[in-house]
């Protein structure tokens, strides 16, 4: 085998390895990602290099005038309303995320350390709602909270109140239910993969050493999870922070978010350059406030241990 | 582990079982209230019917969305599976320096706002004088498709054993042979189930869609326009209905599909070591 293997094929060799450039392991690897690495260099960070140039101009009807201001990050920061969307998105997108990591805790938890013969079951369970169209989950909140919604509805029919509340619907906390229910599994699945890698052992040594379950989870399985925790937060706070469909769905006036406004300079309002501030404001303070939750969470995971 | 088991909280079980329980209930009333006669979503149902269902096909525009919107997911589910494959490929097999800076950048349309994401595609594609239309939808979708394309088919190289292809090599196959005779079959479930994983993300993605197209809808842009009339909802319910059962097949298939490729390579692998 060996014999007839090496014996036969060098002139083919020779002949496929034309250059030894083209055989470098990091050329190949390269060229064969180039295409999808172009890909998004030129639908995605090119596009973002637009936004950013395009805020520092002004529009004057339909033509782009290209001297440079910081105009429109006067008017994002300083205007009662932009100001005021950019809070209360920034307060959703923070209230969403930390719910959601606390409501996924426990799941992932469970999933990991007692889900048996049925692990991949569950996570499936779990990933398939999140697979349905993210606007008729929205939707489906609608259907729920509604004036004549699912909830009124019900509690009319049990006698708990007598006529619909309309407490539930249009309002920041009708974004933030339905914004949590959507986000649940990109929580879950970070959060367990983190716990899946904990050492089991080192549970074991925590009791056999005399802590309880409670203090050996609470110093040993949650500061090691951390990073499950942080990503978690993230992939939840970064997005909803520009959500556009849940606040014009189930928001009303009083849930309209910073992506509402965005979407509005580039539609009717058509402000180019004053949409692309608002946009760039808000991935900024978004990033400001994912750096500060990561800090934050790591503090806490070695004031645990 | 045995040990943890006899501290297995009871609430714990209960806990996970009201969370699948609220994930699941939201979704639970659209196929409800879709065959209820009433067009006001309340209990108790008011009657049972499938009108709404026999109404859809007497629906132009809701054919011309549907047209529009399989036209757009195959067209982004196959171009985002092949540039999935070319980089799953290569960050599999290949190790070179930026390898983690360019998998980031490729995986960063997973976490960036949607809007934001569709709002600087917009002013690009303005900017080079191109119409919106299908095709520009589906070159925003096929960014947002890569992400998940990747994690499918990475989860499918791994574990790929490489040995395969070098006998494949040895014994005399060109490396268009090697990829057609060892390596696809290899891998073929993992591209299958990319193909319907994009598949679904375009046929539910509404942000870049609304965002990236001219004048012609498709079906999730369609049902946000009927949202607008109160009487129209169980006909949205109706499709929206259709539109999970399709979305629940679809992932089914897909995630069967991921499980069987991942098997494949690790057993084979094994087996030829």
């Amino acid at each position: 085998m060996t014999v007839a293997a090496e014996g036969s094929p060098p002139l083919r060799v020779a002949g496929a390895r034309r250059s030894p450039l083209l055989q470098s392991e990091a050329v190949q690897g390269f060229a064969l990602i180039s295409p999808t690495f172009l890909y998004a260099l030129i639908l995605l960070v090119l596009p973002i290099l637009v936004v950013i140039a395009h805020s520092f101009w002004t529009q004057d009807y339909l033509t782009i005038d290209h001297t440079f201001t910081l105009e429109n990050y006067r008017i994002a920061l300083t205007e009662p309303i932009y100001r005021d969307l950019l809070w209360r998105s920034l307060y959703i997108s923070l209230t969403v995320s930390a719910l959601t990591v606390i409501l996924a805790y426990p799941i992932a938890y469970f999933i990991s350390f007692h889900g048996g013969r049925h692990k991949s079951l569950w996570l499936f369970l779990i990933t398939i709602p999140f697979w349905t169209s993210y606007l008729l989950r929205v939707m489906s909140w609608k259907v729920i909270l509604g004036y004549n919604g699912v909830l009124n509805s019900g509690l009319i029919g049990l006698g708990i109140i007598h006529e619909p509340s309309t407490a539930l619907l249009y309002n920041s906390s009708a974004v933030i239910i339905t914004l949590t229910h959507a986000w649940a599994t990109f929580a879950i699945l970070p959060i367990f993969v983190s716990l899946e890698k904990v050492d089991r052992t080192l549970v074991e040594a925590a009791t056999d050493l005399g802590d309880g379950p409670l203090r050996s989870f609470l110093r040993v399985t949650l500061p090691l999870s951390a990073p499950g925790v942080i990503s978690a937060a993230l992939i939840v706070m970064i997005p909803t922070v520009g959500d556009y469909v849940t606040p014009k769905l189930v928001g009303g006036k009083d849930g309209v978010m910073i992506a509402n406004a965005i979407q509005a300079q580039f539609g009717k309002a058509s402000n180019w350059p004053l949409g692309a501030a608002l946009s760039v404001t808000t991935m900024v303070i978004v990033s400001l406030m994912a750096g500060a939750t990561v800090l934050v969470i790591r503090a806490i995971q070695r004031l645990a241990r | 582990m045995t040990a943890m088991r006899r501290f297995l909280p009871s609430w714990l079980t209960s806990y996970a079982i009201l969370y699948v329980a609220f994930l699941y209930l939201p979704v639970i009333f659209l196929p409800i209230f879709s065959i209820n006669t009433a067009a006001t979503p309340k209990f108790p149902l008011s009657g049972v019917t499938l009108h709404w269902y026999e109404d859809l096909p007497r629906t132009p525009a809701l054919i011309d969305a549907t047209w529009n919107s399989l036209l757009v997911g195959v067209s982004a589910s196959i171009l985002s599976t092949v540039l999935g494959i070319l980089a799953a490929r290569s960050i599999t097999r290949y190790r070179y320096p930026g390898r983690r800076t360019i998998n980031g950048l490729i995986m960063a349309p997973l976490v960036l706002p949607e809007v934001i994401v569709a709002i600087s595609m917009l002013l690009v594609m303005l900017q080079l004088g191109l119409s919106l239309s299908l095709f520009t939808v589906v070159l925003g979708h096929v960014l947002v498709c890569i992400p998940y394309s990747m994690t499918v088919l990475t989860s499918g190289f791994e574990g790929f054993d490489r040995s395969l292809e070098e006998a494949s090599a040895d014994l005399g196959e060109s490396a268009f042979g090697t990829f057609r005779r060892v390596t696809l079959p290899m891998v073929a479930p993992a591209i299958i189930s990319s193909l319907l994983v994009c598949f679904t993300i375009s046929l539910d993605e509404f942000i870049i869609a609304f965002f990236l197209t001219g004048t012609e809808a498709t079906l999730p842009i369609y049902i946000w326009g009927q949202l607008r009339f109160a009487a129209k909802l169980p006909g949205v319910l109706a499709l929206g209905t259709l539109l999970l059962v399709a979305s629940f097949v679809l992932m089914t298939v897909a995630e069967i599909l991921r499980r069987r490729a991942a098997r494949r390579t690790q057993n084979e692998g094994g087996l030829y070591a």
